[in-house]
């Protein structure tokens, strides 16, 4: 379905040249669930933003079912059937969760519809149909709403920006849950998550550890993941991203 | 229906969201002239006799009723300055709804300037809505110049929305309020401007009475090479509460300018203002694109929503 090409990707930082992405190549096909993980600064998000467009590659190519879609913008990918949950979701003023539901799904889809999507993600949907997507919501909150935009709009491929990221450990649960309800209903469509979570690993088909901006490795959650738990590199890893306390 | 061609109703309909004739009192203003007036056993409306307006009198008491008094204009070349004054008695409640509507499409200036004073009794509510809309493709300029003194007794409410979205080229709205004891003001500006189009907005409540408050929040779009310019003071001459806020979004060439004004005048007057100007964030716009809408589709539903 999605294929990187030897794509690299460039930024000028403080006059230097510094390369977060390099040469990476890997094939998402349909009907998969990826993760993929690996030390911060690693290129992971960057990775995610040249899938989503949000990104230009400074060299290599991006495939859609074939179609070299390196060129087209972030709008044209999205209409293709690339969707994008941010790491940071994004507050608007005046616009309602109902609102922006709607935009997702790309049609006007009643309440009861948005609901459906609300109460996916573990919301009470009734509260907070009619809210607006404003300061007065919880980072957590924001970040289950940004989920169910991904999910109302049902895309071939959606991509999520470490969904763990500013959730709580009760909703994280509930995050497992909804990502499992997801791989058993895509078919057609596939799943990448970035993430550094242990129990999102598990639930992957398959893992790519992204490591200095190339791919170190990558293959089925049963080769790659007990390779990760419990090395010397990955504890000093987990430790930095609190998922292991202590020495 | 009143005797109102298709351009002066298409305004109203701007303006007021009136289709046919309003339910309650009203006074429809169309040229100059009265296109069609009613008083109510309640409300009384008068045209005063020394300058061109009204005097609007509401019987103290007076529950959920409502009065219309929007203009429109569409002869070219028009000026006019028309003084309404209401007074609305203890314990009243009422929805007023003003506005107006300029279809200029000739070569000449139309302009009209409303100055409007509320006489606001003991424990009142007044809802005020006001809405202004330009049209016409005409080179003459559509000039709207509102003027609002409001005077609160001890208990009222006043609550107040003022809308110009479109086409009005030259505003200066100037809005002054005091208010005695445990009296409330509530203002919600909405405000866009495009092309070379001008907007001043200037407020200044003055908080005379124990427990006093006003909360002014305007929330702007500067387009094009638009102007606006939005002065809002806070005077706190007793313990009391005020706020001011101006949110808003430039475009293009679009400048505003916002000025904080609070004068503190007792030792526990709380007075608070917020400003913030700036373009649309890149990542809502991002966000929406994502989501499968172009960069001028995202920019409308941002703004759109924003000024909701």
């Amino acid at each position: 379905m999605l294929e990187l090409k030897d794509l690299s990707f460039k930024v000028q930082d403080d006059g230097v040249e510094k390369e977060i992405i390099h040469g990476v190549n890997f094939k998402i096909p349909k009907n998969r669930l990826i993760v993929v993980t690996g030390p911060n600064g690693g290129g992971k998000s960057t990775l995610a933003k040249l899938i989503a467009g949000i990104e230009k590659p400074t060299a290599g190519k991006v495939l859609w079912n074939g179609e070299d879609i390196t060129e087209k913008n972030i709008t044209e990918r999205a209409k293709l059937g690339i969707s994008f949950a941010f790491q940071q979701p994004v507050r608007f003023k005046g616009i309602r969760v109902v609102d922006l539901l709607r935009i997702a799904a790309g049609k006007k889809i009643s309440i009861a519809d948005a609901c459906v999507y609300l109460s996916s993600v573990g919301l009470c949907a009734r509260d907070y149909v009619e809210r607006e997507v404003n300061a007065s919501l919880s980072g957590g909150e924001l970040k289950r709403i940004e989920i169910a935009t991904v999910l109302a709009r049902g895309a071939q491929l959606s991509v999520f920006d470490e969904p763990e990221a500013g959730i709580d450990l009760w909703s994280f649960q509930n995050l497992i849950e909804v990502f499992r309800e997801m791989r058993k209903s895509i078919q057609e469509s596939s799943i990448l998550i970035i993430s550094h979570q242990e129990r999102i690993l598990e639930i992957a088909d398959e893992i790519v550890v992204l490591k200095d901006g190339t791919v170190d490795r990558t293959g089925s959650k049963d080769e790659i993941l007990p390779g990760l738990i419990g090395t010397a590199a990955a504890m000093v890893e987990c430790r930095g991203n609190g998922i292991v306390k202590g020495e | 229906m009143l005797n109102l061609d298709t351009i002066q109703q298409r305004l109203l309909s701007e303006i007021a969201d009136l289709h046919e004739v309003p339910e309650g009192a009203y006074n429809i203003r169309s040229n100059s002239h009265a296109a069609g007036r009613k008083s109510t056993a309640n409300i009384e409306i008068v045209s005063k006799t020394d300058v061109s307006g009204l005097e609007v009198h509401v019987k103290p008491g007076t529950k959920n009723e409502s009065v219309h008094i929007p203009v429109v204009l569409t002869e070219s070349g028009l000026k006019e300055v028309v003084y309404n004054d209401f007074y609305i008695g203890d314990d009243a409640d009422v929805l007023i709804v003003a506005g107006c509507g300029i279809d200029n499409c000739g070569n000449q200036d139309s302009e009209h300037d409303g100055i409007h004073r509320f006489f606001v009794g003991k424990n009142a509510k007044v809802r005020y809505v006001e809405k202004h809309y330009g049209s016409g493709s005409g080179a003459g300029k559509r000039i709207l110049n509102p003027g609002t003194e409001v005077y609160q007794q001890e208990g009222s409410t006043v609550e107040m929305e003022m809308v110009q979205i479109k086409g009005v080229d030259d505003t200066e709205r100037t809005t002054t309020a005091e208010l005695a004891s445990g009296a409330k003001l509530v203002v919600r500006e909405r405000l866009m401007t495009h092309g070379d189009q001008r907007a001043i907005s200037t407020y200044v409540v003055t908080l005379n009475g124990k427990d006093a408050s006003a909360d002014v929040v305007s929330r702007s779009v500067a387009r094009d090479h638009s102007y606006q310019k939005f002065d809002a003071k806070i005077i706190g001459n007793a313990p009391c509460h005020g706020h001011t806020e101006c949110d808003s979004i430039i475009m293009d060439e679009g400048r505003i300018l916002a000025v904080p004004g609070l004068e503190a005048n007792d030792l526990d007057a709380a007075l608070v203002h917020e400003a913030a100007i700036g373009k649309i964030a890149g990542d809502q716009l991002i966000k929406l694109m994502t989501l499968g809408l172009t960069e001028a589709e995202a920019e409308e539903q941002i703004i759109n929503g924003f000024l909701q």
